[in-house]
Order: structure tokens, then C-alpha cells, then sequence
């Protein structure tokens, strides 16, 4: 048995169904599978999952906040009964040299050599908890603890599209080039955010996602080939 | 079409934004003041989903190239042509070769430029708004820059007979039950999570006229400037879905109202969220402008939405008898 969720208004177009407080896949997988169970209630036009959340944005004319929780309490039960079957992604990344200037960095920070570095941040399961901040960035969980580094004093003024990153015991990609204060160990050619795309962020909520090395060549070769 | 001969302060492309993105981070977006833009388009005959130019605190230099049906609403900006104010909240008819420009902002931050038809630019994602941080929508992903042209749909209003003189009509819509757009608002909100840990004196001093406006303030969010206020438990929440008006509480004790080019998900703790009825009252703040908040239940915030959508609606039916339901339509240039 799972305890029920809370029900908190955010403001009177916004519902926030909070699992819990806590940084736990478990409470995440509930949140993701009550937003898979509400995708055909109408009225909503926002369905945002976060760590321990699902936030819905609602029509006001539509829904009252009393009305809506009780037509979202219903699907509860589904979102005890998570889906498992979720996409498992594997993420280029060609690590250090220009691309990953940091790389060197982090290693001596974390008392490890570069390819240690490289090894155990490649070796790594992470979870896509959620997408916020830009279209498309991905708020990760899974990073190897040895790893923990603290961002730039000062934020960079352009890291580019791609570029790969470690904040404290975060790491993440960057969709867009933007400034940005994070240590850049690597850089994808994939795509992250293409608003001309049908699916506009290669990453969902939900997604299992590994990091695989690749070479500069192979970095050069498949960003030529990103549609 | 019309030619961008200055661009202003900031003016940009928007609609009523872009909603079933947010879980991939995608901001809404879509213009800051809802009703002042959903005026402007029922005043030229546009559907309420039609594209407008939002104009912040200095207006363009539009070149009119053909006449165009417009209405000009929200903040006061000054309009003028060749020398005679374009008074607004009323349907304009511009002469081709016009110049619309605009003078000292009076009052408010943001107008709003409706044109029959709408403007046309490409929908992304479903909505023609642009997205100034992520570079997308609307004309670029950008704001307008000089010697851009603005193409419009065709409008659905007659062309007047004399078409090569300025008609303003002589009825307009009031505006006062709905924005303020002097020095000082009243926002009342729908309490959050974190309001009641707030000390009493945090509490009034948010009902009383002690914060101003930043001057680090955009369509992002608006940062408030007064007394820090501070919270027992200081620091960062799980991060979670935030919506327009949401009043975050950074640790420096300074809060932010959140706009509509916020990010889809914030860390702060949350004091409450403005009620949707006084959005268009936050969007009209500048700078130096004093709020104070008032809470109030949802099931109230929520009745005084529908209240205003009805007036909203009564509004556009009232429209639609004023015009010809047949007669010449004019044509816009795309």
C-alpha cells in the first residue's frame, strides 16, 4: 500500500499531486504512470511530472480544484501499479579534449584520472526524472557519488548545444548552448531540442539512459548526420 | 503588410501561448496580459487564438503598406499617427502608407497591437507565440528588428468607404474593472505550501504597499524589492511544476512573481500563486510599481475567472452585432 497523495492548489488554473518529498524513483514512477493514466481527461492542458510530483494545468472553466481532485482520484490506482516499460536510450558522448574541457578538472577534483573519470560516468545507469529549466534538459539521477563536482565560481558565457556536464551530484546535458556554470566533460552530436521536430526533445520523463564513449571522428561523423 | 521601421524597446510576436509542452520543459510562453490581448482581437473581428504584437514600454515604427482595421489596448504607449493620437480599446482603421508609432509609455508596461486577421507567422508547436530564451516561434524566435515585414491574415471587417482617411470609432471598451494600470496593484492569490510557515509579520508585510517592482524584471519573472522575508526552514524544495503568478521565495528573501516565460518547474518554496483574474494586473506593472497581496480561496479565484471569461464572452457578442455581418472584407497581404 502506498500513501495517498496531497492535493495542493497552485493558484486556481494549477493542481499539484505531491507523492512525497524525497529524491526516490519510486515516488517518481507514480507520478509519471497517474500522468500516462489522466492523458485522455479533458480539460487539461498541461500534464507536468517532476521528482515526487505531477502538476496539471487545467481550464478553470472546466474544472473546479474539488472537481478535479475527484476525478483525478480514480486513477490513483494506477499510478500504485507503475508501467515499467520504459524506453532505454544510450547517449553518445565524446569525452575530454575540446569538447570536454573540464574533463581534466573534475578528475583532479575527484582524486581520479581522467579515464576513471570517463569510466564511471560511461558506466553509469541514470534515470530521466523529469524535464525542466529549458525544452528538453533532463534532471538525471544515477551519477557515481565519486564524481560529485562543484560548477564554475563564475557561469561560462557559451557552452554549447550538447555539451555534458557535472553540477555537485548532478550531471546533465545541455539542449541548447546558453551559459551555463557546469563542468564540461564531454559533448553529444545528438540533438536534444528541435522545436521542427514532431517529437521536439529526444528525451522524456521516465527514459533509462546510459552515456557510450565515442572518438572525435565519430563525434565529427554523426553531428554531420543530425538531422 | 506592414514595415518595422523601428522595433522599440521590446516587441514581440505572441498568442495565448503554447500548452502540452511543459513536460518536456517547454514554457507556455503566449502574451503577458490575457485580457488586454484577447480585447484587441475581439475588437477587429480576430479569433481568439490570433497572434498580436506585444509592445513593452516603447513602442515601434510601423509602416502601414496597405489599410488595416487595428485596435491598440492594454498599457498606454502613446500611439499616434502623423501627429493625431490613435486612441485606443476601439477599432482604428489605418490608411495604407500610415505610420503607427508611439510616444511616452503614460501608464502600464505592455500594449497590445491587434490587426484584422491576425499576424501571420508559422505556428510551432502548436502556437504562433515566441520563445525568447529557447529562440523559437513567432517572427525567429526574436523580437522585431528594424526592416522586418509583418505579414497578416486576411480580417473579416468591411474596408470604409473612404478608405484613405483615419477612422477611429467613437465607442470603446472599459477597461478599469479589469487592470490598473496606475503605480500600485492589488494581487490576490491563492495561498501555496510555504505561506503558512511564513511569520506574521513576512504575511503583512505582503499585504501591505512595502514591495516594489525590480528593475530586473522581464516576461520570466518579476523580482520584488522590500524587506526580506524569511522562512524557518529556509532553502531549496524538491523541484515542481510552477504556473504564471506563482510567488517563489529565493533565499536572499526577495521573491519573484513568475510570468509566463517562466521555467516549467522551480525549486524555491512557493508563498501562493496569483489568481488569474489579476494575471493581466501583473503584467502591467513596471518597475518602481508597488504591490500588495491579498489571499483568497481558490473556489473564489476560480469564480471571479469565470466571471470574467462571461464578461469576455458577453463582450465579443455584443462586438458582433456592432459589424456588418456582410459587406466589403478587407484584405490583409500575407
Amino acid at each position: 500500500m502506498h500513501a495517498a497523495p496531497s492535493f495542493i492548489p497552485l493558484g486556481d488554473s494549477a493542481l499539484q499531486v505531491v507523492f512525497g518529498d524525497r529524491l526516490d524513483p519510486a515516488l517518481n514512477r507514480r507520478a509519471l504512470a497517474l500522468s500516462r493514466a489522466l492523458a485522455e481527461l479533458p480539460g487539461l492542458t498541461d500534464r507536468v511530472p517532476a521528482y515526487a510530483s505531477l502538476t496539471l494545468h487545467y481550464d478553470a472553466l472546466v474544472w473546479t480544484h474539488k472537481g478535479l481532485i475527484d476525478a483525478v482520484e480514480p486513477f490513483l490506482a494506477a499510478a500504485d501499479t507503475p508501467d515499467e516499460a520504459n524506453r532505454r536510450l544510450t547517449v553518445p558522448v565524446c569525452y575530454g579534449g575540446e569538447h570536454g574541457p573540464d574533463l581534466d578538472g573534475v578528475a583532479r577534483h575527484c582524486r581520479l584520472s581522467p579515464a576513471e573519470v570517463i569510466a564511471r560516468h560511461s558506466g553509469g545507469d541514470y534515470r530521466v526524472y523529469f524535464l525542466g529549466f529549458a525544452p528538453g534538459f533532463a534532471y538525471l539521477g544515477g551519477l557515481d557519488p565519486l564524481l560529485a563536482t562543484p560548477r564554475h565560481p563564475t557561469p561560462l558565457p557559451n557552452v554549447p548545444a550538447g555539451a555534458v556536464g557535472i553540477a555537485g551530484d548532478q550531471t546533465g546535458i545541455y539542449p541548447q548552448a546558453s551559459p551555463g556554470g557546469w563542468q564540461i566533460i564531454g559533448r553529444t552530436p545528438l540533438r536534444l531540442f528541435d522545436p521542427r521536430r514532431k517529437a521536439p526533445c529526444l528525451l522524456m520523463p521516465g527514459d533509462a539512459l546510459r552515456f557510450a564513449p565515442i572518438g572525435p571522428e565519430e563525434f565529427a561523423r554523426q553531428a554531420e548526420a543530425a538531422p | 503588410m506592414i514595415r518595422v521601421e523601428q522595433p522599440g524597446l521590446l516587441s514581440t510576436i505572441q498568442d495565448r501561448g503554447r500548452s502540452g509542452w511543459q513536460h518536456l520543459g517547454i514554457t507556455p510562453g503566449g502574451v503577458m496580459d490575457s485580457y488586454s490581448a484577447a480585447v484587441a482581437n475581439i475588437l477587429v473581428g480576430n479569433p481568439p487564438d490570433a497572434a498580436v504584437l506585444e509592445i513593452t514600454l516603447h513602442g515601434p515604427r510601423l509602416r502601414f503598406e496597405s489599410g488595416a482595421w487595428l485596435a491598440v489596448t492594454g498599457a498606454d504607449l502613446s500611439p499616434f499617427m502623423e501627429g493625431s493620437a490613435v486612441p485606443g480599446w476601439r477599432p482604428v482603421w489605418l490608411p495604407a502608407g500610415s505610420r503607427l508609432r508611439f510616444g511616452p509609455p503614460r501608464s502600464g508596461c505592455r500594449a497590445y497591437l491587434a490587426v484584422a486577421g491576425g499576424f501571420a507567422v508559422p505556428p510551432l508547436l502548436g502556437s504562433r507565440s515566441t520563445d525568447l530564451r529557447a529562440g523559437f516561434g513567432g517572427l525567429e524566435g526574436r523580437p522585431l528588428r528594424a526592416n522586418d515585414v509583418l505579414a497578416h491574415y486576411a480580417g473579416s471587417l468591411p474596408i470604409p468607404d473612404d478608405s484613405w482617411r483615419l477612422h477611429a470609432l467613437n465607442w470603446f471598451v472599459a477597461w478599469s474593472q479589469e487592470l490598473s494600470l496606475g503605480g500600485r496593484a492589488r494581487l490576490r492569490f491563492v495561498p501555496g505550501p510555504d505561506w503558512t510557515a511564513l511569520p506574521l509579520s513576512g504575511q503583512h508585510a505582503l499585504a501591505g504597499e512595502t514591495y516594489r517592482i525590480s528593475a530586473t524584471s522581464d516576461r520570466m519573472g518579476l523580482r520584488l524589492e522590500g524587506p526580506p522575508l524569511v522562512l524557518p526552514s529556509l532553502g531549496e524544495r524538491l523541484s515542481a511544476g510552477v504556473a504564471f503568478g506563482t510567488l517563489q521565495l529565493p533565499p536572499g528573501g526577495q521573491p519573484i512573481l513568475l510570468g509566463v516565460d517562466r521555467q516549467t518547474t522551480g525549486g524555491y518554496p512557493v508563498l501562493g500563486t496569483v489568481a488569474s483574474v489579476d494575471h493581466p494586473r501583473l503584467a502591467q506593472l513596471r518597475p518602481g510599481h508597488v504591490v500588495h497581496f491579498e489571499p483568497i480561496a481558490v473556489e473564489e479565484a476560480q469564480e471571479l475567472n469565470r466571471q470574467r471569461a462571461e464578461r469576455l464572452r458577453r463582450l465579443r457578442a455584443s462586438l458582433g452585432l456592432r459589424w456588418p455581418l456582410s459587406g466589403k472584407t478587407h484584405r490583409g497581404a500575407p
